[in-house]
C-alpha cells in the first residue's frame, strides 16, 4: 500500500512534469474537458434551480388545498374533448357545494380575465385578473405589504376595489403610497386596497400572485367578461393537509349531487391539488434531465476522445522515454499508472477551468434572475466526473505504453 | 564465482518471411569483478547479446542464470525487478531523459526501486560527485557535453550499486580523449570491485578489459584473457 502511494506520488510528479512541458497542447486538449464540465455543472445547477422554483411554485399552491374545475389540470387520461364538452361550473355551483359542504376551511370561487390595467400614463397589458370573493384569501397563505383584501361587504356589492401583486405595484406605482389610489381596468376605476408582499415564485408566470390583480368576482362578470362564458374555479381549503382526503371525497359527493349525476354518468368535473402538479413537474424535470445528461455526456465523450487521442500521439513520441524508463527497472504497471495519472491529472484541471467557467456563468444568470448557486454537490461532480474521463481516456494509451518492448522502444528515433 | 552463466543462447529475429539469426549458439560465463570487453564487426550479435544479459530481451533458446536465478523464466515484472536492482546500463546514445536535469535522471531508478525522497537525493548526488559531475546536478542533457552525458549515464548506472555494469560501445559518440577519460573511470569502479561487462569495436578500448570476447555472426570466435605484462594500463592511455 505504502509503495503503491509512493509511486502515486511519483506518477504524478513526473505527469505534472510532462504536462508543463506540453502547455499549449495540454491547454487544448482540455478545452473538450473544460467545455464537458462547465456544461454537467452548469447543467446540473441549472437543473436544481428549475425543480427549486417548481417546488416553490407548487408549495404556493398549497398542500392542503383543492381546485374543483371543468379542467383536469394535470391529468392527461381525459381526452380534451371530453374535458371540454362538460358543462361550465357556475356561481350557482360554487352557492351549493359551499352550501353543501361541512368539511372545507374555507371556499371561494374564482374567475380569471386577462386586461389591460392602467395607472396615470403607464399601462401593462395582459395582467391577469383574478375576480374573487372576501373568503378568497383564507384560502391561502398570502401575506400584506400594505392594506387588506376585500371584506364580505365589498365582495357581495361588488364594488370596484382592488387587491395588487407585488410585480404589477412595482410596475404601476413609483412611490409607495399606492393603497386608496386608483387604477383603469377595462375603462372602470378601482380603488387599490391592499398590495401584497412579494411571493417571489417566478415559474408560475402570471399565475403568480405577485403579476395578479385581485378583484370582486362580481366586478368581472360586470365589465370585463359575461358569466357563465368560462367555467369558475372553485377554490377549497382544507384544515390540514391531513384532512385533504376526506374534504375530496365529500367534494367528489357534493358536486356529483350539485351537477345532477346519476350513479352511471361520469365525473363531469375535475378535482386538482398539488399532488398532480408535483407528478407533472417530476416528469418534466426529469425530461430536462435526462436530455441535460445526454448533451452533458456527449460533450464529455467528445472531449474523452481527444484526450486519448492526444494521449496515443503523446505515448507515440515518448516511445524512447518509455524505453528509457524500462530499462532502468520501471515496471508495466508503474508506466500505465504514469500515463493514467497523466491523463487524469489534465482532465482534472481542465475540470477545474470548467468549473470555473460554470461558476462565472451560475453568477451571470443569477443576474438575470435565474436562482442557481453551485452547490458543493457540483464541485465533487466536477473532480470526480474529469478524473473519471481522465482515467477512461487514458487507458488505452497507457496499456499501449505499459506493454511496449524495452529493446524495441530504444531503439525508436 | 561465477555472476553469470548463459548456456547455448540463441536469439532469432523473423523480418518478414525470413529469420535472422542475431546469435546462434552462444554460452559463456562470467566471475564477480571480472571486467570484459566484448569484440566483433557490425552485426555480430552484441548488442542483442547485452541486451538479453542486461534483461532487456529474452532469448529465442537457452538458459540464462543471473546470480543462482534462472532469467529464462522470469516475467516482465520480475525482469523490471532485476534490471533496477541488479543491472546498470550505459547505452553508446546516452539515454538520458532529455527535459529532466543531471540529478533527476540519476534519482530515476531510486524512485522505480521505492527508496524515500531524502536518501534517494543523497545517493543521486554521491554517484553524480563519484563521476566528477557534483556541479552539474541542475543541467539538463542538452546543456552537457557528450562526455558529461556519459558521466550522468555512467551515474545513473551505479547509483543502485548494481550487481553488474553493462556498457554498450559507451565511447561510440565520443571523441578518443573524452572516450578515454569514460575508460578510466570504467577501470576506477572495476578497481572498486564493480563488475563490467563492455561492448567495443576499438582495440585500444577493449585492452582496458581483463578478458576479450570476440563475437562472429552469432557466435563466439574467441575468448582470451588481456596479458597485463605487455600493457598494462597507465601505458594503454599514454600509447593511444
Ligand atoms: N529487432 C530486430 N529485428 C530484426 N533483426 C535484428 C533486430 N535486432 C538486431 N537484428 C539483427 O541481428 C543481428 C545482430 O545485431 P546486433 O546485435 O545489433 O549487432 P551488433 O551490435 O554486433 O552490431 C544483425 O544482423 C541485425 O540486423
Ligand atoms: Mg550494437
Amino acid at each position: 500500500m505504502r509503495s503503491y502511494l509512493f509511486e502515486l506520488k511519483e506518477g504524478l510528479l513526473i505527469s505534472l512534469k510532462a504536462i508543463r512541458a506540453n502547455k499549449i497542447r495540454s491547454v487544448l486538449t482540455t478545452l473538450g474537458i473544460i467545455i464537458g464540465v462547465w456544461a454537467v455543472v452548469t447543467m446540473s445547477t441549472a437543473i436544481q434551480g428549475i425543480d427549486q422554483a417548481f417546488q416553490k411554485g407548487v408549495s404556493s399552491l398549497g398542500s392542503d388545498n383543492l381546485y374543483i374545475d371543468k379542467w383536469a389540470w394535470f391529468n392527461n387520461d381525459i381526452p380534451w374533448w371530453e374535458l371540454r364538452n362538460r358543462k361550465n361550473l357556475s356561481m350557482d355551483d360554487y352557492e351549493k357545494y359551499a352550501q353543501m359542504a361541512k368539511l372545507p376551511q374555507a371556499i371561494a370561487p374564482t374567475q380569471w380575465t386577462r386586461q389591460t390595467v392602467t395607472h396615470d400614463e403607464k399601462s401593462l397589458e395582459f395582467v391577469n385578473i383574478q375576480g374573487t370573493i372576501d373568503d378568497y384569501i383564507r384560502t391561502t397563505n398570502l401575506s400584506f405589504s400594505d392594506g387588506r383584501f376585500f371584506n364580505e361587504l365589498e365582495s357581495k356589492g361588488s364594488r370596484n376595489v382592488a387587491v395588487l401583486g407585488h410585480e404589477i405595484a412595482n410596475k404601476l406605482f413609483d412611490n409607495s403610497y399606492i393603497v386608496n389610489q386608483y387604477i383603469r381596468i377595462k375603462g372602470q376605476k378601482f380603488k387599490v386596497i391592499g398590495v401584497l408582499e412579494e411571493q417571489g415564485s417566478w415559474v408560475m408566470g402570471d399565475f403568480n400572485p405577485d403579476n395578479q390583480v385581485f378583484v370582486p368576482i362580481g366586478t368581472v362578470f360586470k365589465y370585463m367578461q359575461r358569466e357563465n362564458s368560462r367555467s369558475i374555479t372553485i377554490n377549497v381549503r382544507a384544515a390540514s393537509s391531513l384532512d385533504i382526503d376526506n374534504v375530496k371525497e365529500e367534494a367528489v359527493a357534493v358536486m356529483r349531487r350539485v351537477r345532477g349525476l346519476t350513479y352511471d354518468q361520469k365525473n363531469d368535473f375535475s378535482i386538482n391539488q398539488q399532488e398532480g402538479l408535483l407528478s407533472a413537474i417530476n416528469d418534466t424535470v426529469g425530461v430536462i434531465q435526462v436530455a441535460g445528461l445526454f448533451i452533458t455526456g456527449l460533450a464529455l465523450f467528445v472531449g474523452a476522445i481527444g484526450i486519448m487521442n492526444i494521449m496515443f500521439v503523446s505515448v507515440k513520441e515518448r516511445t524512447k522515454e518509455i524505453g528509457i524508463r524500462k530499462a532502468i527497472g520501471a515496471k508495466r504497471r508503474t508506466i500505465l499508472g504514469q500515463f493514467i495519472s497523466e491523463s487524469a491529472v489534465i482532465c482534472l484541471l481542465g475540470g477545474m477551468i470548467g468549473l470555473g467557467l460554470a461558476l462565472l456563468s451560475s453568477l451571470i444568470m443569477n443576474q438575470i434572475d435565474f436562482p442557481t448557486t453551485v452547490q458543493v454537490d457540483a464541485v465533487v461532480l466536477a473532480v470526480v466526473i474529469s478524473v473519471m474521463t481522465g482515467i477512461f481516456s487514458g487507458l488505452a494509451p497507457a496499456y499501449t505504453a505499459a506493454k511496449m518492448d524495452p529493446v524495441e522502444a530504444l531503439r525508436y528515433e | 564465482m561465477s555472476l553469470i552463466r548463459i548456456e547455448h543462447i540463441a536469439k532469432i529475429y523473423q523480418v518478414g518471411s525470413e529469420e535472422v539469426h542475431a546469435l546462434r549458439d552462444v554460452s559463456l560465463t562470467i566471475n564477480k569483478n571480472e571486467y570484459v570487453a566484448i569484440m566483433g564487426p557490425s552485426g555480430s550479435g552484441k548488442s542483442t547479446l547485452m541486451n538479453i544479459l542486461g534483461c532487456l530481451d529474452t532469448p529465442t533458446k537457452g538458459l540464462y542464470i543471473f546470480d543462482e536465478e534462472n532469467v529464462s523464466q522470469m516475467n516482465d515484472n520480475e525482469l523490471a525487478q532485476i534490471r533496477n536492482r541488479q543491472i546498470g546500463f550505459v547505452f553508446q546514445t546516452f539515454n538520458l531523459l532529455p527535459r529532466s536535469n543531471a540529478l533527476h535522471n540519476v534519482e530515476l531508478p531510486l524512485i522505480y526501486a521505492g527508496i524515500p525522497t531524502h536518501e534517494r537525493k543523497e545517493r543521486a548526488i554521491a554517484a553524480l560527485d563519484k563521476v566528477g559531475l557534483g556541479d552539474r546536478m541542475d543541467h539538463k542533457p542538452n546543456e552537457l557535453s557528450g562526455g558529461q552525458r556519459q558521466r550522468v549515464a555512467v551515474a545513473r548506472a551505479l547509483v543502485t550499486e548494481p550487481s553488474i555494469i553493462l556498457a554498450d560501445e559507451p565511447t561510440g559518440n565520443l571523441d578518443t580523449k573524452t572516450g578515454e577519460d569514460i575508460m578510466l573511470l570504467f577501470n576506477e569502479l572495476n578497481d572498486q570491485g564493480n563488475t563490467i561487462i563492455l561492448v567495443t569495436h576499438e582495440e585500444y578500448i577493449a585492452e582496458h578489459a581483463q578478458r576479450i570476447i570476440r563475437l562472429r555472426d552469432g557466435l563466439v570466435e574467441s575468448d582470451k584473457e588481456v596479458d597485463k605484462r605487455v600493457k598494462p594500463k597507465e601505458n594503454g592511455v599514454a600509447s593511444n
